[in-house]
């Protein structure tokens, strides 16, 4: 079987548990039932808690999964995460200026707020890498990304500090989860996360000419500066949406381009589908494993995911042929 | 006809450096020139600048008559492909991999990949002698065989003109003259017009049809190697103390560089040799 | 050279400076005087007693974290790489975390009954983190890739340990955990100041001794043990001065954010060098804390902890820096 079947596989794998596991247990047929006819799902488990989720966990790791690979092929470093252009500390910042300001409590909102935080900090961040010098080189537009990540979040640390409401709500926040959630809030993000997608693969051929070297990557006609604004609106878009949808979730974007190339190799049209599927899987099999072991009271995803997805990363790299950038 | 590629008044630099002053240059298609010179000297400025690299402090460069400015980056790539000295070698490629990105300039959203693509790819590899390492991961290749792959990019890009900046550094005698025929052959098959950078001056005499020397921010001479490769220019351009021989096999300039006269001998050995002579 | 005398003259003033700065005002002089043996039993007091340990943890969790990043980020050669991705600083965080939430500590960490523990668990927390990093990328020898994707992977686990306590915690111990998190002066004393000044005094010796071959091993492995260093151990000593000088910094106070990555870079385009200087990004390091501590201490009302103001200083001016000033690789 090809990689990309076995992925597939390991995708319905876990969107059936996804959909048939829980903390309540539901028995398997009448899961089964209430899927086909909502009617009977009378205590809304199904599709008010586990529907949802799992709609939510795809989304989400696909679009962290190819919104790392975008940023990892864009600047070249091993160690980039789509929150490295600032996107993740823009949106945290903004989403605790909404508490604590101005005490938002609908998800539209938050969403709202965490899309614009997302959109500035990266606005910024590329303007000081251009201001600078030449696009060509992608070591600016990394550490000025640190740099304004760290700005943004030492805010948000000033602000979470002082107030203990703001910090109760957001520190739960920050961890990450896929619970809360109903389908008809997740709708609007899937336009912006579909909107990153498509950035994103329009940049694959660019981040194949990248990887060439900035002056190889001229000479086959690539234009620097659209490709470079092209993969800064996939990391944005993808970013932002699964930061409004499910909080700053950071490892999966950092780690699933690395098991994608250890899987089919550095061409990115095969690494961003690759990348995503790995996503999906790793968040909807940790969100599982969540539910599974915190009994009535779930372990967040984020926790579970840093966790045993930390272990299973040092055993891949440990076995893996490294595949340096 | 407009020549391939069109140097007019050419200043170029970094910053507030200037490397090459004032230079005016022509290469004729379908020929193979080489720009030589000592290190340093404006050799691959001048080749960042005929492929838009590099953007001139003032003048202009035409491709086929056409100012670069004037064309887009997709449009040079189409009818122009560079080599750069040391392009990045990509994680986890192939072969086959790396040659289809030099399809790039041909295609966009509304002409995707095409069995015409995968023709031209399978052409360049063979033509460089690829094919049968298609599928090798390129981080393991030989250095030989890493620079036929990026030659076979080149090819698959399909220009009128293209530009190589020293593709023989880290290559041996053998695999040098394996590149340079090669070249010759792309040359003579498809018609293509290459300038490329390189520091063997004698392989850049046979296998070149003209030759460009570059020295103190200008052209010192230039035209077929018999011309070009004279004493008197070695000594300018290189500092070099050098005879010119024919080569025997090939009759081009073979470039013999002398050591320096041996330091004078004490005198009293001297008198003994000239006593030995009277 | 300049820039690093420049560097060391301004992280003396500050230091004074840091000294005199408070809400029982001392002048400049006074500050001097005092040092010198010339002061009033008062001044003597809030000098020796108040100000200088905490300028003196200032100036030695400057120092430690700056030259560490100035260490990692150049054996890695990677300018992202902190002495965090060795996975020091999460171990000592989830050691410091898990102290202060199943311990009990109170809102003020320093002032509570685990003001000596704490730094002890953070520190055999951080050490232990680092050697199963070392050991975990070992395989036949430690690949400078190979360490730091390691290193990722630990630093999520126990990250997601101690974000995982940080949730189920009660709201006065979280508080505390994330005000430890962010990295705080304001417990300090003489003996928080003491092992740090031990960590410098045996490693950063050694440190700067590998400055030599640090430079030579930028130009790849191969170069490197053609020119005689002894990559394995080079590397060894390297990381392990590294966690060592973060390990003791973030035992005294907390993970202090970004110093150890903007120090060196700060540095090495104040020197316009290649690679972060490791004296000057020490420096660096240590006038920044400095800074932010006086001004964590003066300009608010309330104190705000110092690993917030190192970002909120040090970040603008990278910036600067980066739009005004070249920089190369690395």
């Amino acid at each position: 079987m090809t990689t990309f079947g076995v992925l597939t596989v390991a995708l319905l794998v876990t969107l059936a548990a996804s959909l048939f596991l829980g903390s309540n247990p539901v028995s398997p047929a009448t899961v089964l039932q209430a899927l086909l006819d909502p009617a009977t799902d009378t205590e809304a488990i199904v599709w008010g808690s586990r529907v949802p989720r799992t709609v939510l966990g795809l989304l989400v790791g696909t679009a962290l999964g190819m919104a790392g690979t975008v940023m990892q092929g864009q600047t070249g470093n091993p160690l980039a995460d789509p929150g490295l252009f600032g996107v993740s500390a823009g949106a945290s910042l903004a989403v605790v200026l909404g508490v604590f300001v101005l005490h938002v409590n609908s998800l539209g909102l938050t969403l709202a707020l965490s899309l614009v935080g997302a959109v500035i900090a990266s606005v910024v961040v590329f303007g000081v890498a251009a201001l600078g010098r030449d696009l060509a080189s992608p070591v600016p537009l990394a550490i000025a990304g640190t740099a304004v990540s760290a700005l943004l979040g030492a805010v948000t640390s000033f602000l979470v500090l002082n107030d203990a409401e703001t910090l109760e709500a957001y520190r739960i926040w920050v961890v990450g989860s896929l619970s809360g959630r109903s389908l008809a809030e997740v709708g609007p993000v899937v336009l912006l996360l579909a909107g990153g997608l498509v950035c994103a693969l329009v940049n694959a051929r660019s981040l194949n000419n990248l990887a060439l070297g900035s002056e190889m990557a001229r000479g086959l006609g690539e234009s620097l500066t659209r490709a470079r604004l092209v993969g800064l609106g996939a990391i944005t878009f993808l970013t932002a949406g699964a930061v409004a949808l499910a909080g700053p979730i950071g490892f999966i974007g950092l780690t699933a381009p690395h098991v994608g190339r250890a899987l089919v190799g550095g061409d990115h049209y095969r690494l961003l589908p690759a990348s995503a599927l790995v996503g999906a899987v790793t968040l909807l099999a940790c969100d599982v494993v969540g539910r599974l072991i915190g009994g009535q009271a779930e372990v967040a995803v984020g926790v579970v995911l840093a966790v045993l997805g930390g272990v299973a990363f040092v055993v891949i790299v440990r076995r893996a042929k490294l595949a340096v950038l | 006809m407009n020549p391939a590629l069109h140097a007019e008044d050419l200043t170029l630099g970094y910053d507030r450096t200037v490397v090459l002053d004032h230079l005016d240059l022509a290469i004729e298609s379908g020929t193979v020139t080489t720009l030589i010179g000592a290190n340093g000297c404006g050799k691959s400025t001048l080749l960042k600048a005929f492929g838009r690299l590099l953007a001139p402090t003032a003048g202009t460069v035409r491709l086929d008559g056409t100012p670069l400015s004037a064309l887009s980056t997709r449009e040079i790539a189409r009818r122009l492909a560079v080599l750069p000295q040391r392009p990045l070698t990509p994680a986890a490629t192939s072969v086959r991999d790396l040659v289809m990105r030099g399809r790039h300039p041909h295609q966009s959203l509304l002409r995707p990949w095409t069995p015409g693509d995968a023709d031209k790819v399978a052409a360049a590899m063979s033509a460089t002698g690829v094919a049968d390492i298609a599928h090798r991961d390129v981080n393991e290749l030989s250095g030989g065989q890493l620079q036929r792959a990026w030659i076979a990019l080149v090819l698959a890009q399909e220009t009128s003109t293209i530009l190589l900046d020293e593709p023989t550094t880290f290559l041996d005698l053998a695999h040098q003259l394996d590149v340079l025929r090669l070249v010759r052959t792309i040359n003579a098959e498809r018609g293509s017009t290459i300038v490329m950078v390189l520091h063997d001056l004698s392989l850049a005499a046979r296998f070149s049809d003209r030759l460009v020397v570059l020295h103190d921010g200008g052209v010192l001479a230039d035209g077929g190697p018999w011309d070009v490769l004279t004493p008197g220019v070695l000594r300018v351009a290189f500092g070099l103390d050098a005879d010119v021989i024919p080569d025997p096999r090939t009759g081009t300039p073979l470039v013999v560089p002398l050591e320096p006269s041996p330091p004078a001998a004490p005198a009293e050995a001297r008198a003994d040799e000239l006593q030995t002579v009277a | 050279m300049t820039v690093t005398l420049a560097v060391l003259l301004a992280a003396g003033f500050v230091f004074t400076a840091g000294i005199a700065a408070g809400s029982a005002n001392l002048g400049l002089l006074d500050v001097l005087g005092t040092l010198a043996g010339a002061g009033t039993r008062a001044s003597e007091f809030i000098v020796y007693e108040l100000r200088l340990p905490r300028a003196a943890a200032g100036l030695a969790v400057g120092l430690c974290l700056g030259l560490a990043g100035a260490l990692t980020q150049t054996f890695s050669r990677n300018p992202l790489a902190t002495p965090d991705i060795l996975g020091v600083t999460s171990g000592a965080s989830a050691g410091a975390v898990t102290a202060i939430v199943l311990g009990g500590g109170g809102y003020s960490v320093g002032a509570s009954l685990l003001g000596f523990g704490i730094p002890v668990v953070a520190t055999v927390g951080g050490l232990a983190a680092a050697a199963a990093v070392y050991g975990l990328a070992w395989k036949g020898g430690v690949d400078s890739y190979r360490i730091v994707l390691i290193g990722i992977g630990v630093t999520a686990s126990l990250g997601g340990l101690t974000s995982y306590l940080v949730v189920r915690a009660q709201l006065t111990q979280a508080t505390a955990a994330t005000q430890w998190l962010v990295g705080s002066l304001s417990g300090v004393s003489w003996a928080s100041v003491w092992p740090m000044v031990a960590a410098l005094v045996v490693v950063a010796p050694i440190a700067l001794a590998q400055s030599g071959p640090l430079g030579i091993s930028q130009l790849g492995d191969d170069v490197a043990v053609g020119l005689g260093v002894p990559l394995q151990r080079h590397r060894l000593v390297v990381i392990a001065a590294a966690v060592l000088l973060t390990a003791a910094a973030v035992s005294a106070a907390g993970p202090v954010e970004f110093v150890a990555f903007v120090a060196p870079q700060v540095a090495r385009r104040l020197a316009g060098a290649g690679r972060p200087p490791l004296l000057a990004s020490a420096l660096v390091g240590a006038v920044l804390v400095l800074i932010a501590d006086v001004v964590a201490r003066t300009a608010f009302t309330g104190e705000i902890p110092v690993g917030i103001l190192t970002a909120i200083i040090g970040a603008p001016y990278l910036i600067w820096l980066l739009i005004h000033r070249k920089g190369g690789t690395l």
